[in-house]
């Protein structure tokens, strides 16, 4: 063979060494070296796009937790505002908002007064357009909690126009004031002088987080109280009937159920049911709940049931997958002295799974929290400014609430819709926070 | 009001049944305990459990079945409840002697507890065809299918008269999920590869929980994205520059932010893949002298072929079933056109638009919204099968 080999004409050899790379090998490694790239490329991407999306919504919703507010000193005349003088809450809540026009009005008449050294143009018709339509319910909210202020003279804060809000935001400026037939720039020349006088002022509020929604043409006064309340009333709903309703099935599904068409059909159907899409739940909800049950639209109730709905075939595959993690010789031994086979499962099995139940739970709440489609066709779109009393009464959800926002004209709401998406994510991010520590802490390896 | 004390009712009803099953247990044992079949609290639990069960039960299956009933109120259902709640309560209770089997009778109780808990999800679906099904057939039998299915225009009017084909929704949807599978595939399946076959683990302890971070990003905050940042970024940058495009939400700003979203989807269900595939044939393609790339073009990639269309497939079926994005991102006009930076709509969006606000549930162009449904259902529904199907086929090669 060697000899064979040796005798066939030799082709003309290429010299090459192994410490030089030939053409070809050049072109493979280059190859290489771009696959690897085009892989780095993919995951910078990604991380990219994450970062993205963190820093854009960040620095739009960031300036919804602070809000301008115009200091006033206020007299809270008597005569008006509790004529019988007993300070008696219901006969003050007579009082109609409309009979705080005056008061205010007088009240701006002192700070244009004060601010005329700064500003000569200042009246107080200017400053009644700055300051939000929204405070003279505040005020009246305020003199009702509070009775005892009626015949002082208090210092006040009224929450600031959404266009003075902006401006301090740097939203608003003159050229698009000059545009704009809600603000004037001489409002803002009168801003600056408030800021001089320290009677303008930017701060943290509280109320975004609180008060209820308002309305179209206030989005400085529109907050995410009733939001937040609807979304949790249909947390706790969810997680009421979820987790007992997905453990259960989970229980049977791996514990108990024979291998028979039955629960073959069951499996298929709960791996299919996690991929149908989120909006056909809210049909199903419109259609059932509403419909044909008669329960009341926009309710929290509605909302909870269609949710539970949505994540139940989460937990039931994590349940599944931490009940599965238990060894057999958990249950042999339990079986063994003598318990039932229920009293192994739940004396035994469930604890040890419950670690893994909770946190597929939690992630699954999470989901839940974030869903928008559904609820939309369940009525939870609608415009509520009241806080919920019942799980029957309407509400709105935080993710709805965000799409909401958008869909009104004032860019101001950008800003609240951003806000809101803040909340939300430092929710989820508690949330799946709390998933990894009892992850860390509690899962065993057996 | 009604139903909250219902259920305080029955609750209280329980924890006396479970007290008073317990005491008459302990003294039918007579002192000796052990001479009882179960333990004491079967015997309460047993009492309690059958209360709860036959209460609620009469009570949940009222609310179903009472619409069918003329004058149906929930006070008859309440009081069908607590009659059923006392009558379980008595014989259960009666039964109570020294050799009963509590035990055997509150695991069959727990049992069926666990069998119904299980056919939830059976209930879920069946309700979910039905409450689209009749409403489709009410929508057909007012407006002709060959015109929804094959219509090429969509014009709902509330006065009557409207043209709804749904092939302008049907192309904006495949459209933009066109784009999103366009965006996400090719990103999820390099950092899939790139994170299992390149990464040094210090990387990917750090980029894969990043990219992960994105599936937990709930769809509103993209679409917030969609409408913000990128839709205004496409408009400014691209679309109006070269004369293409006016409008800030189009197929390309959905179609992109929608691909975002899939990247982790593409990328994790990748990974489970690629990892599948047996380290021995890795090694024989690198023993030959194949460089990685080549190893995993060549060997890798070809082996999990059938798993990574799968993913796409499931892939897909995420991308026509999203709604906030498209609803945010894509538009509201239905328009059949090529141009990617042109607003257009999906099945999607038209759901939610003709379902919300006020709805009149007799007129076509509310009822077309559960046909819509019932179409995305099957499309999604027959896509997953499908996807299901090839990766569990695909899993059981190698295991």
């Amino acid at each position: 063979m060697t000899d064979a080999s040796a005798n066939t004409p030799a082709t003309p050899r290429v010299k090459t060494s192994l410490l030089e790379l030939g053409e070809r090998t050049k072109k493979r490694n280059a190859a290489e070296a771009r696959f690897k790239l085009y892989g780095m490329m993919a995951v910078g991407t990604g991380v990219a796009a994450l970062l993205l999306l963190l820093i854009s919504i960040l620095s739009q919703g960031l300036p919804a937790f602070t809000q301008t507010f115009i200091k006033v000193n206020i007299t809270l005349d008597e005569s008006v505002l509790d004529p019988s003088g007993n300070r008696d809450p219901d006969e003050i809540s007579k009082v109609l908002t409309f009979s705080y026009d005056p008061i205010i009005n007088d009240s701006l008449k002192g700070l244009a007064l004060e601010l005329s050294a700064q500003h000569s143009e200042v009246t107080a018709d200017v400053l009644q357009d700055m300051i939000s339509a929204e405070a003279k319910g505040r005020l009246r909210a305020d003199v009702i909690a509070n009775p005892d202020l009626i015949g002082q003279t208090i210092e006040y804060e009224f929450l600031a126009n959404g266009r003075i809000d902006g401006y301090m935001k740097g939203r608003v400026t003159r050229e698009t004031a000059e545009l704009d037939g809600n603000v004037t720039p001489l409002q803002l020349d009168v801003a600056d002088a408030m800021i001089v006088e320290e009677k303008l002022e930017k701060r943290f509020n509280w109320a975004f987080i609180t008060a209820p929604d308002a309305s179209e043409l206030r989005p400085e006064a529109a907050g995410l109280g009733v939001a937040l309340m609807g979304s949790a009333y249909m947390m706790a709903i969810v997680f009421c009937l979820a987790l007992p309703i997905g453990v259960a099935a989970s229980i049977y599904l791996e514990e108990f159920a024979p291998k028979n068409w039955i629960t073959d059909i069951i499996e298929v159907n709960i791996s299919n049911l996690a991929a149908v899409p989120s909006i056909v739940f809210g049909i199903l909800g419109l259609a059932i709940f509403i419909n044909y049950m008669g329960l009341p639209n926009s309710a929290p109730i509605v909302g909870g049931l269609v949710l539970t709905l949505m994540t139940l075939p989460t937990i039931i595959i994590s349940t599944r997958a931490s009940l599965k993690a238990v060894p057999p010789s958990i249950r042999d031994a339990a079986l063994g002295v003598g318990a039932s086979k229920m009293q192994a499962i739940f004396h035994h099995v469930l604890p040890l799974a419950a670690p893994g139940i909770l946190t597929g739970t939690i992630i699954g709440l999470a989901q839940a929290l974030g869903e928008t489609a559904p609820l939309l066709l369940i009525g939870m779109v609608a415009f509520v400014n009241n806080y919920p009393e019942s799980i029957f009464d309407p509400a709105t959800a935080l993710p709805v609430q965000v799409y909401n926002f958008t869909q009104r004209s004032d860019p101001a709401f950008v800003e609240r819709a951003s806000g809101a998406i803040i909340v939300l994510l430092v929710f989820l991010f508690c949330m799946n926070m709390i998933a990894i520590i009892l992850r860390r802490r509690f899962e065993r390896r057996w | 009001m009604l139903l909250t004390s219902f259920f305080v009712l029955l609750i209280a009803l329980c924890a006396v049944g479970y007290m008073l099953g317990r005491n008459k247990a302990a003294a039918a044992a007579g002192g000796n305990l052990s001479s009882l079949h179960s333990l004491l609290s079967y015997h309460g639990w047993n009492v309690a459990l059958s209360t709860f069960m036959a209460g609620a039960g009469v009570l949940i299956l009222w609310a179903f079945l009472g619409t069918f009933f003329d004058g149906a109120s929930p006070l008859i259902g309440v009081i069908l409840g607590t009659i059923a709640a006392l009558a379980a309560f008595t014989v259960t209770f009666g039964q109570i002697t020294q050799s009963f089997r509590a035990r055997n009778f509150v695991e069959g109780l727990i049992k069926a507890l666990l069998i119904l808990a299980s056919s939830i999800a059976i209930l879920t679906t069946v309700a979910i065809v039905l409450s689209m099904v009749f409403e489709t057939g009410r929508f057909f039998s007012q407006y002709p299918w060959q015109d929804f299915f094959f219509g090429a225009n969509w014009a709902p009017n509330f006065r009557g008269n409207s043209d709804l084909g749904m092939l302008p929704l049907l192309w904006g949807t495949l459209y933009v999920s066109f784009i999103a599978l366009l965006v996400a595939v090719p990103i999820g399946l390099f950092a899939a590869v790139y994170l299992s076959e390149y990464a040094s683990s210090k990387v990917r302890s750090f980029a894969k929980p990043m990219i992960e971070v994105l599936a937990g990003i709930p769809t509103i905050v993209y679409g917030l994205f969609a409408l913000i940042t990128v839709g205004p970024m496409l408009r400014d940058y691209f679309a109006q520059p070269l004369g293409i495009g006016e409008s800030s939400s189009s197929v390309m700003t959905a179609g992109i932010v929608m691909g975002v979203m899939l990247i982790p989807f593409v990328s994790s269900l990748s990974d489970d893949i690629i990892n599948a595939v047996p380290q021995a044939m890795r090694d024989g393609s690198l023993g030959l002298g194949a460089t990685p790339s080549e190893t995993i073009r060549q060997v890798v990639l070809p082996a999990a072929l059938p798993g990574v269309v799968g993913a796409i497939l499931l892939a897909a079926s995420r991308a026509i079933g999203e709604t906030m994005i498209v609803v945010m991102g894509a538009g509201a006009a239905a328009r059949l056109s090529l141009n990617p930076f042109e607003a257009m709509t999906t099945v999607t969006v038209k759901i939610v638009s003709q379902l919300t606000g006020d709805t009149d549930f007799s007129s076509p162009e509310t009822l077309v919204a559960f046909a819509l449904g019932i179409t995305l259902f099957v499309l999604t529904l027959g896509l997953n099968v499908l996807a299901l199907y090839i990766v569990r086929k695909y899993r059981e090669q190698y295991e």
